[in-house]
């Protein structure tokens, strides 16, 4: 039976994931901030598909409470194969370039707080020599837009944090997995208009779950963002900065 | 989150609004305040015909999020879920197990929140009663941020008022029902087909003792000696078989339809092939319940083939009679109109009462009418037909309805008045607007 860790278990990518882990057999932790909502989400794991599904909920942003969490984790579990970083916040634009504490608050969650948990899993999946590594990034991460800069910077770091931390455990055969989603319908993106371009969190999950099982670096989700962030990167500076993205 | 103001249609598709949409994803959130102070209601699949899902210029709280299983007793047969969950979810979730929905309308699109609402009823309705008297307990949050925990025991006034309260009452969070055991997956059936109005009452006096599901298609088109022909369909859940579970829709349509699609000669085709197609006068099968239950569900918006300008539908129930004067005099009228209806359903409903106060159904017969929305004749025809069911004493569904007057649904409905007091001052609908104060 496979172990895995989801942190930010009641994201909707997340419990799309864990649906699916679900149905496979596998046997969940899922960490949160909220206990209330982790009770709800491990109740509908456990009654869909009777899964086996542990809970922790911890202050995301106290990084002190991070490793107690991990192991705490690990032995529900009894061991663990897969961690999958799932939180992240999608704060308003507008609202951090008047106030950069705000700015700040978005990193910590999106970057630095990543950051932490994923030196930890590294950690112990280092001398493992085994395990696999999944953390959400985004497609906003691949080029700064006005329009969504302070994520995307947060993203743009964790991405290159997960490209060096691939290299590092190569040798050690400990996979990690860069997930970039385009939109995805989920609370973060309730305020957007429903496009073609908008992705359910199933087939996000589904995606995810596919690139995993091969053992890819980077996923774009759904596959045709990785042309239209191919295309965006390749758009000079000197046009880029005219544009309205 | 923030909420945006965005277009939003019911089924029928020809009243166009907009709302605030307000996502709501967990069952422990506290409510949010609607926007601009305006008022608030509850928003699942949108499978209302008319707009007693839509609030125009208001908030709709979206609770298709909001849809976990929270728990589920496989001995006992009852299952928690948050009023999100659809009925679809349910089924994945309950007939590997042996359990199946205890009542259930045509389509399995619509939320367990939905169903409370609006209590809805299913070709069971003379046997098992409305959806309602089969809901244990639930959740009700109220805009003040109160959690009214309702049952037949706790607070049964608002138990009461909330079942087929159509979303009024405040924010139904979770809802507790009992199932019914099924040993297999399919149904047997049996398609009876009948001559006029007289052989329909005929059959289904005869078939309500021993068949657990009963409903009639009806040819609306068909005048004369066979004004009411039609189809019965009657079936029982098999006793044993495999428990699979019905699979993702196969079809779609994926534009509107030309106006000119479904006009009275197409119509009037289908109507004969699909009575036609039928030699014998009992032909029996066995079928999935997919297929018995939700026939459209495989067609993913088929309510496009109404084209541009939508449809209606317009059901109402009138209590039984032996000459069933009101319904053959509504079959001669549509016919006569030459409106084409391109589905007429028709049951009888048994006697069981609801819990819910403003609950729809009533002992008799209830005739469910598709029209393609050809503006003001359609309307003019509907007016002709509401005077002919409040004579009779009938009732007509919120969930189906568009366009009654307030005097009509106050002559049709007497318990609005007393309901009033159960209305959440946060929540408001256009259906409600409109039937109450006339406007919308």
């Amino acid at each position: 039976m496979k172990k895995v860790l989801i942190i930010g278990g009641t994201s909707a990518i997340a419990q799309a994931v864990a649906a699916q882990l679900a149905q496979s057999g596998a046997a969940l932790y899922l960490l949160g901030r909220s206990g209330p909502k982790l009770e709800v989400v491990a109740a509908d794991l456990k009654t869909r598909f009777g899964a086996q599904v542990g809970i922790g909920a911890i202050p995301f942003d106290d990084f002190a409470a991070h490793g107690p969490a991990i192991e705490q984790a690990v032995a529900a579990l009894g061991g663990l194969d897969m961690a999958i970083l799932c939180h992240g916040s999608l704060g308003d634009q507008k609202d951090c370039e008047r106030d950069f504490k705000l700015a700040e608050a978005e990193f910590r969650t999106n970057c630095l707080g990543a950051m932490s948990f994923l030196s930890l899993l590294a950690n112990r999946f280092e001398p493992q020599r085994a395990g696999q590594i999944i953390a959400i990034s985004s497609v906003a991460g691949d080029r700064g837009r006005q329009s969504n800069y302070i994520y995307g910077a947060a993203k743009a770091g964790l991405s290159a944090y997960l490209q060096g931390l691939r290299n590092r455990l190569y040798p050690q055969g400990v996979k990690v997995l860069t997930v970039k989603p385009g939109f995805v319908d989920t609370p973060m993106t309730a305020h957007l208009k429903k496009g073609l371009l908008m992705a359910s969190p199933q087939r996000v999950a589904r995606d995810i779950l596919r690139a995993a099982e091969r053992d890819g670096c980077v996923l774009y989700t759904p596959w045709f963002w990785r042309w239209i962030m191919l295309i965006i990167r390749l758009i000079p500076e000197k046009i880029f900065r005219r544009l309205k993205l | 989150m923030k909420p945006s103001l965005q277009p939003v249609a019911s089924w029928g598709r020809h009243l166009p609004t907009r709302s605030w949409l307000q996502p709501v994803y967990w069952s422990c959130d506290p409510l949010t305040a609607p926007v601009d102070g305006q008022t608030m209601l509850a928003y699942g699949m949108g499978r209302s015909y008319g707009d007693c899902c839509l609030n125009e210029d208001g908030t709709l709280l979206v609770t298709t999020g909001m849809n976990h299983v929270l728990a589920f007793d496989a001995e006992a047969g009852v299952i928690r879920c948050e009023a999100g969950a659809t009925l679809d979810d349910i089924l994945k979730c309950i007939v590997p197990r042996g359990w199946f929905l205890p009542v259930t309308p045509g389509t399995k699109y619509v939320t367990v929140g939905g169903a409370v609402a609006n209590d809805v009823h299913g070709k069971n309705h003379h046997g098992a009663g409305t959806f309602g008297r089969h809901v244990r307990r639930f959740e009700l949050l109220r805009s003040d941020g109160r959690r009214l925990l309702c049952s037949p025991q706790e607070n049964p006034e608002w138990f009461a008022g909330t079942i087929g309260g159509i979303g009024l009452t405040g924010l139904i969070t979770w809802v507790e029902f009992s199932l019914r055991k099924i040993g297999s997956a399919m149904i047997e059936m049996e398609t009876v087909k009948f001559k006029n109005l007289d052989e329909f009452f005929q059959i289904a006096a005869e078939s309500d003792q021993d068949f657990e599901h009963t409903v009639a298609w009806v040819d609306c088109l068909a005048s004369g000696d066979a004004l009411g022909r039609g189809l019965f369909m009657r079936g029982n859940h098999a006793a044993s078989g495999r428990l699979t579970v019905h699979g993702p829709p196969k079809l779609g349509v994926p534009f509107d339809c030309p106006a000119l699609a479904l006009n009275t000669l197409s119509i009037k085709i289908f109507n004969a092939l699909y009575h036609g197609r039928i030699r014998q006068r009992i032909t029996r099968s066995v079928v999935h319940y997919e297929p018995f239950f939700y026939p459209l569900d495989g067609i993913n918006h088929w309510n496009r083939i109404y084209g541009r300008r939508g449809f209606f539908q317009y059901q109402f129930v009138v209590p039984y009679s032996a000459e069933a004067g009101a319904c053959r005099e509504i079959f001669g009228r549509i016919a006569r109109s030459g409106q084409a209806s391109f589905l007429g359903v028709v049951k009888t409903l048994g006697n069981l009462e609801s819990p819910g106060m403003m609950s729809f159904p009533r002992p008799g017969v209830t005739l469910a009418l598709d029209f393609p929305n050809r503006g003001a004749r359609t309307l003019e025809l509907f007016d002709e037909l509401d005077r002919v069911v409040l004579a009779a004493g009938g009732r007509f569904y919120p969930a189906k309805d568009a366009r009654m007057s307030p005097e009509c649904y106050r002559k049709s409905c007497p318990e609005w008045q007393a309901f009033r007091k159960f209305i959440d001052p946060a929540f408001s609908s256009r259906f409600w607007r409109r039937v109450t104060q006339g406007s919308q």
